[in-house]
């Protein structure tokens, strides 16, 4: 099969969790639940202070339709409400509640529910109320995701198997482990968006989840595709125009070419709310690396914190010099663990210095290796200078600025060590800046 | 907020942005490839012209390597002469030049190349000339006489000239460079190992390639640059020979003068090149459409390194109009 234009092969490192089955973390004394795990609007909390919650019971929500409930994930008392450390924000509101050991479900749930007799209206409804969102990283709100608008015609479903990030292994777990939830919650999906055509892409270096997948939709119209091992396959635009041939537009989504596509973790999720109305509450995630003794693909609720996992796996091990929230390529580093897991935390990496690039920066020697690495056509060398020398509007105007996706590969391949996609992301919010400042103007 | 235990024992966390890996490639360990992708046919300079060139080699090195040291400390930058790209500017300018040139000639070429080429520019990856042509096209308008005497050779056994194979094509005809060597293939098989009279490093056409293919294995360089540049100079030649079309001799074109090494190490200098796979074809053409236009019309007999200034001076022109093609403009 002919890969996409671009990519970088980086060391898988999946070595240290591939083979450790999935492992459910003991249940938190505490946990802290951020009121932004989503992109959208943001929810209020509906609990106070004081208030007895059990597991599964709706404490935040919003009005909005762009925006994602926040569920309790464990049973006992809110004792604060307040701003903690968020891994993507800085910092949130975040509702804590102390647990009472007992983890007992809110009423009514588990239930057991015959999805195929509802409607897609009926299925969108419940995903919405479990507040699932995109559990790649990105956290859309998936319902908003499965309610296109009307102009927008859906024909194929893509379920994004590929978890090109270097060390996750959440994800090849899960679908080995999950297979059945993976395929009801592709099923869902698909009667949700009324579509027929549905792909499974997943990277070839994972050849029993291929076969795993493969059994499960045997006879219905689920292709499951293996694809070329390279990063960044698992960007949604890499693999829609790798299993249906379509690009998606600059500036465009996914819906322009008709296509949706869903993480594994989201699916089963959506099989969680949809058969046993069983909100979002926990996830499965990696932790990995090699300053952790014992790296493991762990079962954990929302709003257990990074030390949680970290003590679970046997604490350190060598000399920690970063933690990310996510994989080692697009995730974000973090300066404490008394960070909450969060719906979209893909992995806790804990790295030592032979893991990261501490390398210092030089000037472009304009080699040309980030223009072969980089799968959108964009020229990130041009992009570095550009952002450096503070012409945010010629990056944006002339080299296609707002195209960048901010994958990575040109500065793992860059040996003059540069930080391409630092300069890339202020060129951006420089040109945010820009454009509200002429909004501003305008209203004047 | 709960201070944990674990995170009184961390040491500082570093926090950057994504990607937080890389690859273990670096611009030293690319120079330094150069460098040992040279190191044949610096060899065989070094036994062909003897003591002479080694001397210049030297000379072209530590000039280079000793100039970028004082200009970086004076402008209180970083010093980086250990990451290979000083040496590579003298080493590459010492093989165009004369085994036997003066050494404060090579030396003044060496300085010219670092303080002026390269760090008046602004240092590396900021020049737009590459350092060792602008150099030798200085020395060349300085002492014409000097950089274009050609002293024995203490390989000589058949070739006995002072002058290099393509003086004699331009000042005595084709006739009488055949005669010099002997036969025709006699020509090739000496100019292909390197037993000519020529510049230091230029005249070991088989070495050179397989240090280019040593670079093009590494991936540092693209096949296409010297395979174009050296494929247009035969082709051009062949075409447009002495006595009407068709009637040149391209495999003496392409294996005399600087084009071996201007191909594999000079046209393929990535700080002065248009950085798209498809700008560097269009610069290797254009340095081998040149190249033949110097040679075959122009005053001097060899053509290569201006062919490759003047390339130089229009990259940015390239790279502004050949561009990647962005994802998502197809439907």
């Amino acid at each position: 099969m002919k890969s996409f234009h671009g990519g970088v092969h980086p060391n898988d490192s999946k070595k240290y969790t591939a083979a450790k089955p999935i492992e459910a973390a003991p249940l938190p004394k505490k946990v802290i639940i951020p009121l932004r795990q989503h992109i959208g609007a943001p929810v209020s909390a509906i609990v106070k202070k004081g208030d007895a919650v059990k597991k599964g019971q709706l404490i935040a929500r919003s009005d909005a339709f762009v925006s994602g409930n926040v569920h309790a994930s464990v049973s006992g008392k809110v004792t604060e409400i307040a701003d903690y450390p968020h891994a993507v924000f800085g910092t949130c509101p975040s509702v804590v509640i102390e647990s009472d050991g007992l983890d007992e479900w809110a009423e009514g749930i588990p239930m057991q529910r015959q999805w195929e007799k509802l409607n897609s209206k009926d299925l969108s409804a419940i995903i919405r109320e479990a507040g699932i969102v995109g559990m790649g990283g990105a956290t859309f709100p998936t319902h908003v995701k499965l309610a296109p608008p009307p102009d927008k015609k859906i024909d194929t479903f893509i379920l994004n198997g590929s978890e090109c990030e270097p060390f996750l292994t959440a994800d090849y777990r899960s679908m080995l482990e999950y297979t059945d939830r993976v395929a009801t919650g592709v099923k869902i999906t698909m009667k949700a968006l009324g579509v027929n055509t549905g792909y499974v892409g997943i990277e070839d270096n994972k050849p029993d989840a291929v076969k795993a997948l493969q059994s499960a939709f045997e006879g219905t119209q689920v292709k499951v595709v293996a694809l070329p091992t390279k990063y960044p396959q698992g960007a949604e635009k890499m693999l829609i125009v790798m299993l249906t041939g379509r690009e998606v537009p600059s500036g465009g989504l996914p819906m322009d070419v008709g296509v949706v596509v869903q993480n594994v973790g989201t699916v089963i999720a959506i099989s969680d709310a949809v058969t046993k109305g069983i909100p979002l509450i926990e996830r499965v995630l990696t932790v990995s690396g090699s300053a952790v003794k014992e790296p493991k693909n762990l079962l954990m609720r929302v709003g257990s914190t990074f030390a949680d996992a970290l003590s679970y796996c046997g604490g350190l091990n060598g000399e920690l010099v970063k933690i990310i929230s996510g994989g080692p390529m697009m995730g974000f580093a973090q300066s404490t663990v008394d960070i909450p897991v969060i719906k979209g935390t893909s992995g806790i990496l804990f790295l030592t210095k032979k893991d990261v690039n501490a390398d210092k920066e030089s000037a472009c020697i304009h080699c040309g290796r980030c223009v072969e690495a980089c799968p959108m056509g964009l020229n990130p060398s041009m992009l570095s200078i550009l952002g450096e020398r503070q012409f945010y509007e010629e990056a944006k105007e002339e080299y296609n600025l707002l195209d960048c996706m901010e994958c990575g590969s040109c500065v793992y391949v860059c040996p003059a060590k540069r930080r391409i996609v630092q300069y890339i992301r202020y060129a951006k919010a420089q040109n945010a800046i820009q454009a509200q400042k002429e909004q501003a103007k305008v209203a004047i | 907020m709960a201070v944990n235990e674990e995170s009184l024992k961390m040491n500082l966390l570093t926090v950057s942005t994504s990607p937080h890996i890389t690859s273990s490639e670096s611009i030293p360990k690319i120079m330094w490839s150069v460098n040992a992708a040279l190191a044949p046919a610096v060899i065989f300079a070094a036994w062909h012209f003897g003591m002479p060139a080694i001397i210049t080699m030297l000379v072209g090195v530590v000039t280079a390597v000793a100039t970028e040291y004082i200009i970086q400390v004076i402008r209180k930058k970083e010093v980086t002469i250990n990451d290979g790209s000083a040496v590579l500017t003298g080493l590459l300018l010492a093989m165009c030049l004369p085994p036997s040139l003066p050494w404060y000639m090579t030396a003044f070429g060496s300085f010219l190349a670092i303080a002026v080429a390269k760090h008046s520019m602004g240092g590396l990856g900021h020049n737009i000339f590459n350092p060792a042509h602008i150099a030798r096209a200085a020395m060349m308008a300085s002492w014409p006489v000097a950089m274009t005497t050609w002293t024995q050779m203490t390989t000589s056994v058949d070739v006995v000239t002072s002058a290099t194979p393509l003086n004699i094509l331009k000042q005595q005809g084709y006739a009488k460079l055949i005669e010099t060597f002997g036969d025709a293939s006699n020509m090739y098989q000496a100019m292909f190992l390197g037993l000519r009279n020529g510049s230091i490093g230029e005249t070991s056409a088989v070495l050179l390639i397989l240090g280019g293919i040593f670079l093009i294995y590494k991936g540092y360089i693209k096949w296409e640059m010297p395979v174009l540049m050296i494929g247009t100079v035969g082709l051009l030649t062949w075409i447009f020979g002495p006595s009407g079309l068709f009637t040149g001799d391209p495999l003496f074109h392409m294996l005399a003068g600087g084009l071996m090494i201007g191909a594999f190490f000079m046209a393929t200098d990535m700080v002065t090149i248009p950085i798209t796979r498809k700008g560097k074809i269009i610069f290797a053409v254009g340095a081998g459409v040149l190249t033949v236009l110097i040679r075959l019309k122009g005053g001097y007999p060899e053509g290569v390194c201006y062919a490759i200034l003047l390339m130089n001076c229009v990259t940015p022109l390239i790279d502004r109009f050949i561009v990647p093609k962005k994802f998502g403009a197809r439907r």
